[in-house]
């Protein structure tokens, strides 16, 4: 393969369906029966209270969690897809990474070629090659000898998120990639991935639990809450000041932007 | 376009440099184990010697027939059966930390030691009889007894076909581990006469009577290092936890049961022919670690090659330090092992 393959070679877009799906934590049901579709392309960004079932709804289509129901990647079903097919189908970037101590930056971005290497999981000069243009492509390119521990959260947040690139897997699954950034990188780390899902035709399965940005970064917004999918929209529909005290209790003013985003600010409740 | 990355290097490769060094550090201990002794032989005339015996190459050795015996009846085979023992414990205890991801795992951490231990002590009491002319029984005893507890604390760690976690297995290595030494304990007690023998061997020794236990241990080797080497990919994999191997396409269940398989064999070998030698399993690989950086595709072999040279030396001084009389193995390699290890800890906290 050459090296302009390196920029071109990215997979087909591809769909995720959630059919009928419940899951069940020892005798407890924690996700109830639900049906979400992410056409190709799309971003989806699930939101809910704490303990709505957020993450283990990824978990269920990253397969780290069993589940009744169906779950469709593309054409392949989720129950029967091999561990490796549905790592080159799928990236995951999970909520709380973890960071092999001694690890450089470029190593660990060279990680995320697992999917595509043998059973002795050796990286060819390709491999090297796609790490290296994708650090590059988050201007990570200082930071390729480094420790990947030795980084602040921004930077180790986009490190996460570029061995997940280096996956090239056509749909990224993202658990609040947000949590412990200060509002500043949330917004960079955010655009980040709205642009690179442009740019590769990814589809974005993501969860966030805040809803100020929540609007600006999704074609769709579905509502988790008990384990139950109770809304699913645009996020024009979605964050509504009615939905949102429904759902969390609390006041919320909302503001629907020219390209239909929406903006959410909370007050405090009058007492 | 072809662009270069000046900054983009993997780090994880195992250089010529550090696998001349592994193969140095060898070479040398090979060396001063086969010149050190109570007969002095100089290093000149022993690589004569040695060069002599390689295939295409004739020298005129100047040893008399008597050093000759000395050199290849019993320094050689010590030598390469601490060469063995060596690089199998270093490198299963690499590998046992890396499937657990834990630096405090250690070879003997599903049984291994509590299993063998009462292998030997149930051989060395009931005079079990030779079984084949050639195999002392004690080991034999104590390889059964090895793979008896580990396999037991595998099984226990299963249920309905499904592998437990890390955590599970380990807990199950150590009710194990506890249950076989009571039960060793038990028939020590019931041994007393018996009691010194018992104790030689669990201090661990490298005694050999020419290259019977060389011969027993080696396919052993030959077969785990090969299967070690083999996984230092998925070990690199598995650092990332279970889950996160899991979305890159790894099976970490899979992979942990044929990892602690492959090192508990080795780890099971070693013991069987050598007792119960402490602290190389341990230390090798974190000081190959401390110096060489995290990854498994340097830390299993470079575990292998150091830690083959440090018992050949350990044992270099075993036998020196109190000639004619040997001190227990396991008593140096603790010795010279905790002080060197602290400096390069230290070292390493400085820099």
């Amino acid at each position: 393969m050459s090296s302009q393959d390196v920029h071109r070679a990215h997979p087909s877009p591809t769909d995720v369906r959630w059919s009928g799906v419940s899951v069940d934590l020892g005798t407890h049901r924690v996700v109830h029966d639900l049906d979400l579709h992410v056409p190709q392309g799309s971003w989806v960004t699930i939101i809910g209270p704490n303990g709505a079932g957020k993450t283990t709804l990824l978990g269920s289509l990253a397969g780290t969690v069993p589940y009744h129901g169906t779950i469709d990647i593309g054409s392949h079903d989720g129950a029967s897809i091999g561990h490796r097919e549905r790592s080159r189908l799928l990236a995951v970037v999970p909520q709380h990474p973890v960071i092999p101590a001694g690890l450089s930056v470029f190593d660990y971005a060279l990680l995320g070629r697992s999917p595509h290497q043998g059973m002795r999981f050796s990286a060819s000069a390709d491999d090297h090659r796609r790490a290296a243009a994708t650090l590059d492509r988050l201007d990570l390119a200082d930071f390729a000898g480094r420790p990947v521990e030795s980084l602040s959260g921004g930077e180790r947040q986009r490190v996460v998120l570029a061995r997940a690139l280096v996956q090239d897997a056509p749909v990224l699954v993202l658990d609040e990639p947000t949590s412990f950034l200060d509002l500043g990188h949330q917004m960079e780390v955010l655009e980040l991935i709205a642009e690179l899902r442009v740019e590769r035709c990814l589809t974005v399965v993501c969860t966030l639990h805040d809803l100020t940005v929540a609007g600006q970064f999704a074609d769709q917004i579905a509502i988790l809450d008990s384990g139950r999918l109770v809304e699913h929209g645009t996020p024009e529909g979605i964050l509504t000041p009615e939905l949102i005290s429904r759902h969390w209790g609390v006041d919320v003013r909302t503001e629907v932007h020219d390209d239909s985003t929406v903006s959410v600010s909370v007050r405090r409740r009058s007492h | 376009m072809t662009t270069t990355y000046p900054r983009h290097r993997s780090n994880t490769r195992l250089g010529p440099l550090w696998l001349l060094a592994g193969l140095g550090a060898v070479l040398v201990a090979a060396v001063v184990g086969v010149t050190t002794g109570p007969v002095s032989i100089p290093v000149g005339q022993v690589s004569r010697e040695l060069l002599d015996r390689l295939p295409l190459i004739e020298l005129e050795s100047s040893l008399s027939a008597s050093e000759k015996a000395i050199v290849w009846d019993i320094r050689a085979p010590r030598v390469a059966l601490g060469l063995l023992v060596g690089a199998l414990l270093a490198g299963s205890g690499a590998a046992y930390q890396g499937v657990f991801r834990n630096p405090l795992a250690d070879p003997y951490l599903l049984g291994i030691a509590a299993g063998a231990g009462l292998g030997a002590t149930i051989a060395i009491v009931t005079e079990l009889p030779d079984v084949v002319a050639v195999i002392d029984p004690v080991p034999l005893a104590a390889f059964v007894g090895a793979l008896a507890a580990v396999t037991t604390a595998g099984t226990l760690s299963v249920r309905r076909g499904r592998a437990g976690s890390p955590t599970t297995l380990i807990l199950a290595g150590v009710a194990v581990a506890n249950f076989f030494t009571a039960i060793q304990t038990f028939v020590q007690q019931q041994n007393s006469e018996t009691l010194q023998q018992i104790f030689a061997w669990i201090l661990g020794r490298l005694s050999t009577a020419g290259w019977g236990e060389v011969r027993l241990l080696l396919p052993y080797a030959v077969l785990c290092t090969i299967g070690m080497l083999l996984s230092v990919g998925a070990l690199d994999v598995l650092s990332v936890g279970d889950e996160e191997a899991a979305t890159l396409g790894l099976r970490p269940r899979t992979i942990r049961r044929l990892v602690l398989v492959v090192a508990s064999l080795a780890a099971a070998a070693a013991v069987a022919v050598s007792g119960l030698i402490g602290f190389v399993g341990l230390v090798v690989p974190h000081a190959v670690r401390l110096v060489a950086g995290a990854s498994h595709r340097r830390v299993l072999p470079l575990s292998l090659l150091f830690g083959a040279a440090f018992l050949t030396l350990a044992d270099v001084a075993a036998r020196t330090i109190q000639a004619p009389a040997e001190l227990p193995i396991g008593v140096i390699t603790a010795f010279i092992g905790a002080p060197f290890f602290l400096v390069i800890l230290r070292r390493q906290l400085t820099a």
